[in-house]
């Protein structure tokens, strides 16, 4: 029987890119593994703008919302690969599991 | 000349002594001749005011006191009393201006021997001092007009005692004598004390004013007249110390230790004369039941003295033994009811004994010097069997001695007569009245007895052939600061001085002069007026008289046969009676009981202390020590076990907490964010209904 694509399928969606964006970050060793996984997260909001502007009351504010997110992604962007080449610079390598220097 | 001049004189009287001592002892050594000049110089000058006081008395103001009052303490209003004071001060009535002549004079006089006898003595000053410490506190005693002052200076005159007594205090029988002299006192001075405290208790007030006419007011000390006999009877308990009255009379004997011109002053004429002097001062509140007491106390020991005299061979003992005797009548003369003989006793008594003592000195003196020319050091110069003969070589002291004695044993154209006369009449009167004969009696024995050892002492000294006639070469008079007190002291042993009577001296100025003071006890204890007395005393005076010249006789005659015809053997009669004898040499055995009983008590009483003071006491101090160790101990290792053990052992937990803890720090960010989410999941699902 047909389905129709309804809000609730971009939800799930989303919530299922957050899910393995939130899995990236948690689990990934490699640090540009670790911010490709933080926009996977930013991209599943951004999912979720759009879709509430489609089906639900949003209207254009959805869009809206989502071009503040990309930019923000992108300038957050910029920001996390310096830090990850100051990292680089001070630890030699990008593998987060190894700058644990405030660990106990 | 008025009474306020006299009482100020008497109290340059007083404290002339004193300036003597104070300048003796701070400046002694440093004055000339040692301070002897200066201090025989101030008593010449409180001997010549004493004159004047007496002189100004007795013609001007001949039936008055003179009497100055102050008020030391004032304890304000005290509840259910009133206004409470303390009142000091001095008086002069009769005896008083006699007694401060006796005592100035017998100390000028001893004074003057002391500067030939002492001289090079080791502590020659000091001597000086004290003799005038003594003076000032003896006539502390005779001037004050209340019971306070007269016990402080009844004390101070106690020091003075033990402090000349000990004079060679190198000498461990001499700082004993000092020690037991002043003990003893102590012992009278208990009693003393408790009486005073129960005239303060009741009547609050000391003066002697203050105390007669409460009781004459009606007011009984506790309301009961018991508690008036007992109080006087304390108050006696202090001259039975003082005065050496049985059963507190054996200091006196062993206070020969001390210098002969200390026994002459103080133990022969003056401090053993405050006792008399104190019964006198406290006869008006004396009742009956007191001064039967009090004779036969005095009766007792004269007669116990003049036996144990006859036994003994030194020539100090027999005076001192002599003194407790006479000392014995005095009290007793006071006791029946005759004042005036007995005081008028003490006074010539004062003058024949120091000069006894005295003469002894001189002979002592001569017999030391003689016995140091032949370097002998073992012989007793005190002794009277070593002696004998001293007539030829000391005139002076002979003669005097004679006087002396023929004084002390009632021979006639004597002051001693007259006194002893007038004690022997009263005690016969006072016989008559209350019907006890037995004091009379023993007045008369102990006269006849008195006599007979007083010329068993001239017999054996002056009299026969010297045991060594080598020692007997060596012998000579004593120098004139020696013999010239000797004479001046004879002198006063006649009659003259005291009435023109031969035979009587009721009617001599000192009679007159001296009045049995009128008694304020109640009528029910009363002994008997003075008029019944005087007419009791009147009708057998002639009987006295006789009774006594018969039995001084029967002693002179029995002592010249003794031991100058030597129709009687002394030896075969002393072995005849050998436990008599040995009882009597060994002074009745007092020491031996006194020792056995109060001072093995006391000694024995404080080892008993003295254990319990070591073992029980501190016995308990060290058992607290130890269990404050023990428990400290403990406690020591409970904190390191047990509160030590805690604290580490929350360490310990803390650092295996800290060990499981610290593995949440990972310091990756990734694990952070992980429980970030975890947390959030959490919160999301427990608010998700909200």
């Amino acid at each position: 029987m047909p389905i129709h694509v309804s809000l609730i399928h971009f939800l799930f969606i989303s919530a299922i890119l957050f899910s393995f964006g939130v899995y990236a970050v948690v689990t990934r060793r490699n640090a540009i593994m670790v911010l490709m996984g933080i926009e996977l997260i930013l991209n599943s909001a951004n999912i979720n703008f759009i879709a509430f502007g489609r089906y639900g009351a949003m209207n254009l504010d959805g869009q809206m919302a989502s071009v503040f997110v990309i930019i923000l992604a992108a300038c957050e962007a910029a920001v996390a690969l310096a830090i990850v080449l100051n990292i680089y610079q001070q630890f030699n390598t990008v593998n987060v599991d190894e700058v644990d220097s405030m660990r106990e | 000349m008025t009474q306020e001049l006299l009482l100020q004189l008497s109290l340059a009287v007083l404290l002339l002594p004193l300036l003597s001592f104070l300048l003796l002892i701070f400046f002694g050594k440093k004055l000339p001749r040692q301070g002897d000049i200066v201090a025989t110089s101030i008593l010449g000058l409180a001997l010549l005011t004493s004159f004047v006081i007496l002189f100004a008395k007795l013609i001007l103001f001949h039936d008055e006191l003179l009497n100055f009052t102050f008020t030391w303490v004032d304890f304000k209003m005290v509840a259910g009393i009133g206004h409470l004071t303390l009142d000091l001060g001095i008086m002069i009535d009769n005896i008083t201006a006699i007694m401060l002549v006796v005592v100035t004079l017998i100390s000028f006089l001893v004074h003057v021997f002391s500067t030939a006898y002492m001289s090079g003595d080791i502590r020659y000053s000091r001597y000086f001092a004290y003799l005038g410490f003594f003076s000032f506190s003896m006539l502390g005693i005779v001037i004050t007009n209340n019971f306070f002052m007269m016990y402080v200076f009844w004390e101070l005159v106690g020091i003075s005692s033990y402090l000349l007594i000990g004079h060679w205090y190198e000498k461990k029988s001499a700082s004993d004598a000092s020690m037991k002299a002043f003990i003893v006192n102590r012992i009278g001075d208990v009693g003393m004390f408790i009486g005073i405290n129960i005239l303060w208790a009741n009547f609050h007030t000391l003066t002697f004013e203050g105390i007669f006419s409460a009781i004459s007011g009606g007011h009984i000390p506790f309301d009961s007249n018991p508690w008036l006999t007992a109080a006087g009877i304390l108050i006696f308990c202090g001259a039975i110390g003082k005065s050496a009255q049985f059963p507190l009379h054996v200091w006196l004997p062993d206070a020969m230790e001390g210098p002969t011109p200390v026994s002459a002053l103080i133990h022969a004429a003056t401090m053993v004369a405050a006792g008399v002097y104190l019964i006198a001062r406290a006869f008006p509140m004396m009742t009956a039941d007191a001064l039967v007491f009090i004779a036969y106390i005095g009766a007792i020991t004269a007669f116990i003295a003049a036996t144990i005299a006859i036994a003994q061979n030194d020539i100090k003992k027999v005076l001192a033994y002599s003194t407790v005797s006479q000392l014995g009548y005095m009290v007793m003369g006071l006791g029946v009811g005759a004042y005036t003989a007995g005081f008028f006793h003490l006074v010539t008594h004062a003058a024949f004994k120091a000069g006894l003592f005295l003469a002894s000195g001189s002979v002592i003196h001569a017999m030391h010097n003689a016995l140091h020319h032949q370097h002998d050091h073992q012989t007793d110069p005190q002794d009277i069997r070593n002696m004998g003969g001293l007539k030829r070589k000391m005139p002076i002291t002979f003669w005097a001695f004679v006087v002396y004695t023929l004084a002390i044993s009632g021979v006639p154209l004597t002051s001693g007569f007259l006194s002893k006369d007038e004690i022997l009449a009263g005690t016969l009167a006072f016989g008559n009245i209350t019907g006890h004969m037995l004091i009379p009696i023993i007045g008369f024995l102990v006269a006849g007895l008195t006599a007979f050892y007083m010329f068993r002492v001239v017999i054996l000294t002056f009299l026969g052939e010297h045991r060594d006639s080598a020692r007997f070469e060596h012998l000579h008079e004593s120098p004139k600061p020696m013999t010239i007190p000797l004479i001046v002291l004879a002198c006063l042993s006649f009659f003259a001085f005291y009435s023109f009577n031969p035979i009587g001296a009721s009617s001599g100025w000192f009679f007159h002069a001296v009045e049995r003071p009128v008694s304020v006890v109640p009528n029910a204890v009363a002994a008997a007026s003075a008029q019944m007395f005087e007419e009791a005393v009147h009708d057998v005076h002639y009987t006295a008289m006789y009774l006594s010249l018969s039995v001084a006789g029967l002693g002179i005659l029995l002592a010249f046969a003794t031991y100058y015809w030597k129709k009687i053997s002394a030896e075969a009669f002393a072995m005849a009676l050998s436990p008599v004898h040995s009882f009597l040499m060994n002074k009745w055995y007092f020491d031996e009981l006194y020792q056995a009983t109060a001072v093995s008590g006391t000694l024995g009483l404080s080892r008993l202390l003295a254990w319990f003071d070591s073992k029980v006491i501190d016995g308990t101090v060290n058992g607290v020590a130890t269990v404050t160790r023990q428990m400290s101990f403990a406690s020591g290792k409970f904190d390191s076990v047990v509160v030590d053990g805690l604290v580490n052992l929350v360490a310990y937990l803390t650092g295996l907490f800290g060990l499981v803890l610290r593995k949440i720090q990972t310091g990756r960010v990734q694990t952070y964010i992980a429980f970030v989410l975890v947390g959030v999941m959490v919160f999301f699902f427990i608010y998700r209904a909200v």
